[in-house]
């Protein structure tokens, strides 16, 4: 089954020109994710985690080598082209949430539909939002405003939005740094149950707790691969909430 | 078409920042609506000014004598004794004229049933009505008959009814003007002030001949009132008149001057020109003003929404969809700023109509104007600031703080 990689890095390289000194972030990664995977990649800062996350999500270009997303060479790719593989290829979800303010989550969610190259007719956006939202558990909350939501809840409405275009790809940088322990587990479950519907999720992170939850381990140090192994001793969404609720329930009986 | 999912994500965001934008577009708001009521009004008092002018009678040529001159003295307008009552008679035969009144004027004590009043007596013809566009309110118009056999009767103003007969039926009264009893044939229609201030109704008018022969006994003319066959010929007849006079007269130098009703009309839009190029001047002051505060919003804006930037394009969205997108908040600030500016300035100009009774009139073509100009000042003033939103990178606008 696994027969093409979804993503294919030959030798990429990465050298900011920042005044006279070249800042060398990435030296020649090759790493190959296939379908259905969910990859962890690790790093202290300066690994150049960043800039390989950037260059994955066609935010950047890579100065030298090769990357294949879907079987097309994105490194090549301008500036618009680059856009529209973003759109149609890539969901994205942030440390920080990134939703827009004062705009109902389901206009969050709707906001990737608006670029899409094809035109989306408006009733089939509100559909695909809404069953975005859903897919999330946050059905009934699709004309709350950000304010009005938890961090927990923001997270999923930018997970949903990632999705409703139907990527390839789910990259999540630092997704659960903003969050509370109980509410970084809710949201790696959900990255778990949506990677078992075969949705592939390449994430960064420093924290190998929430590293534990993928399939794949990937740590980067001075711009190379260090380690690249599957995970040993999975934790589990479901689980892990279940043993922290237990943990609370002994400390407020031992206090 | 992308463009639709722009107006859709321009609508939203200035839905989101409402009162932002209100205060945005009150700068077009204000600037517009002043444009509007204040072309409003002067258009108005021009249009009034033109009726006034088109009310002294149209395609009216007048012909006034020469000045007199004494020495180094020299006496006024219609001073010198060159027109003649034969003129008159000539310049009638002349192919593009078609009425003609031999004007000879003069103040006079008229008195009345123990009532007395200074005020003008003018002898003309029959035609005098139709030259200056009035109407004989009751009564009738003296014949060519009367001028033949010198009658002695009166059209007289409302202004000389009031003073001489208050409360009567003044026709077939008599009046007396030197002493020579004048009967009270017919009343002027009132026509109010004229453009000069002069009451129009305070007149007398009685046949030339025997304001000549019975009241003043002048031989010679004030002047002379033509009215061309129609607007088209006036000139035409002017320079007929001129010819014909020139030839009558064989004086070296003209002893007479002839103007008409389009000198004035001339004059008088061409201060409506300068109202008008000094009107286009406020108007382009102002609209600059609001363009640069259409500029200056979105430019905080769009240092303000970087990292809104950068979700769009880290989402999908090309430089271009940036471009358009605060392209059309900018012009539809700008537009929306201009259509209520022009609802404003329509507003104000009726308001000042109906408190003020001052006629004011809104041309269609301004309004246009006003709109497009806005919508212009929209695009020109939010191009820079697209322009720079749409020049961002994706990795520094998500970063940004």
């Amino acid at each position: 089954m696994q027969t093409k990689p979804v993503i294919q890095l030959d030798a990429i390289h990465k050298t900011y020109h920042t005044g006279e000194v070249d800042v060398h972030a990435v030296r020649g990664i090759s790493l190959e994710i296939f379908s259905g995977e969910f990859v962890a990649i690790m790093g202290s800062s300066g690994s150049g985690k960043s800039t390989l996350m950037n260059m994955i999500g066609a935010l950047d270009r890579p100065t030298g080598g090769h990357y294949w997303l879907d079987g097309i060479d994105v490194s090549t790719l301008g500036r618009d082209a680059l856009a529209d593989v973003r759109n149609e290829k890539i969901g994205f979800v942030f440390q920080g949430f990134n939703l827009l303010s004062r705009t109902s989550a389901v206009e969050n969610v709707e906001m990737p539909m608006l670029y899409h190259r094809h035109r989306i007719p408006a009733h089939e956006q509100q559909t695909r939002a809404t069953a975005a939202l859903e897919l999330v558990g946050l059905g009934d909350r699709a004309d709350h405003h950000p304010n009005q939501l938890s961090g927990g809840q923001q997270q999923r409405v930018a997970i949903a939005r990632a999705l409703v275009n139907r990527p390839s790809l789910l990259l999540a940088d630092e997704p659960t740094g903003n969050l509370d322990s109980q509410t970084s587990i809710e949201i790696m479950g959900v990255f778990q149950k949506l990677n078992d519907q075969g949705i592939t999720i390449i994430m960064v992170t420093h924290e190998l707790d929430v590293a534990r939850f993928t399939k794949r381990m990937v740590i980067l140090r001075d711009g190379k691969i260090v380690t690249d192994e599957a995970v040993q001793n999975r934790s589990i969404g479901e689980k892990e909430l279940l043993r922290l609720r237990q943990e609370q329930q002994a400390v407020k009986l031992a206090s | 078409m992308r463009i639709f999912a722009s107006i859709k994500i321009a609508g939203r965001a200035l839905r989101r920042n409402k009162m932002r934008s209100l205060l945005t577009m009150l700068g077009i708001i204000i600037g517009v609506g002043a444009v509007i009521g204040s072309v409003s009004l002067t258009t108005g008092a021009t249009k009034q000014v033109e009726n006034q002018v088109a009310s002294l009678g149209e395609n009216v040529i007048t012909v006034f004598s020469g000045n007199f001159t004494s020495g180094a003295m020299r006496g006024g307008w219609g001073s010198a004794p060159t027109l003649t009552v034969d003129d008159a008679y000539a310049i009638a035969l002349l192919p593009d004229v078609a009425a003609v009144s031999p004007e000879v004027r003069d103040r006079e004590q008229i008195l009345a049933d123990g009532e007395n009043w200074n005020t003008q007596v003018m002898g003309e013809s029959p035609d005098y009505p139709q030259i200056v566009n009035r109407s004989i309110a009751s009564g009738a118009m003296f014949t060519a008959q009367d001028v033949r056999s010198l009658a002695k009767s009166a059209i007289i103003g409302k202004t000389v009814v009031d003073e001489l007969f208050p409360g009567e039926n003044p026709l077939g009264q008599t009046l007396r003007i030197r002493d020579i009893p004048f009967q009270v044939v017919g009343v002027f229609a009132a026509k109010g002030f004229n453009l000069f201030g002069q009451d129009q109704d305070d007149i007398v008018v009685v046949p030339y001949s025997s304001h000549m022969h019975r009241i003043t006994t002048r031989t010679f003319l004030n002047d002379i009132l033509v009215e061309a066959s129609s607007d088209k010929t006036i000139i035409q007849a002017q320079n007929e008149v001129s010819d014909l006079l020139s030839s009558r007269h064989r004086s070296k130098e003209p002893d007479f001057t002839v103007r008409n009703q389009a000198d004035l009309m001339d004059r008088v839009s061409a201060s409506s020109r300068v109202m008008g190029s000094l009107l286009a001047g406020v108007a382009a002051v102002s609209l600059i003003v609001g363009g640069i505060g259409i500029m200056n919003i979105m430019l905080v804006s769009v240092t303000e929404r970087t990292r809104e930037i950068g979700i769009r394009m880290a989402v999908g969205a090309r430089a271009a969809d940036i471009l358009v997108q605060f392209l059309i908040e900018a012009v539809t600030l700008s537009a929306i700023g201009g259509s209520l500016g022009i609802i404003g300035g329509m507003t104000f100009s009726w308001l000042i109509a109906y408190f003020q009774h001052w006629p004011t009139v809104t041309p269609t073509v301004w309004i246009v104007v006003a709109f497009i100009s806005s919508a212009v000042i929209g695009i020109i003033s939010g191009f820079y600031p697209a322009w720079k939103a749409s020049k961002l990178d994706p990795i520094d606008a998500l970063r940004y703080e």
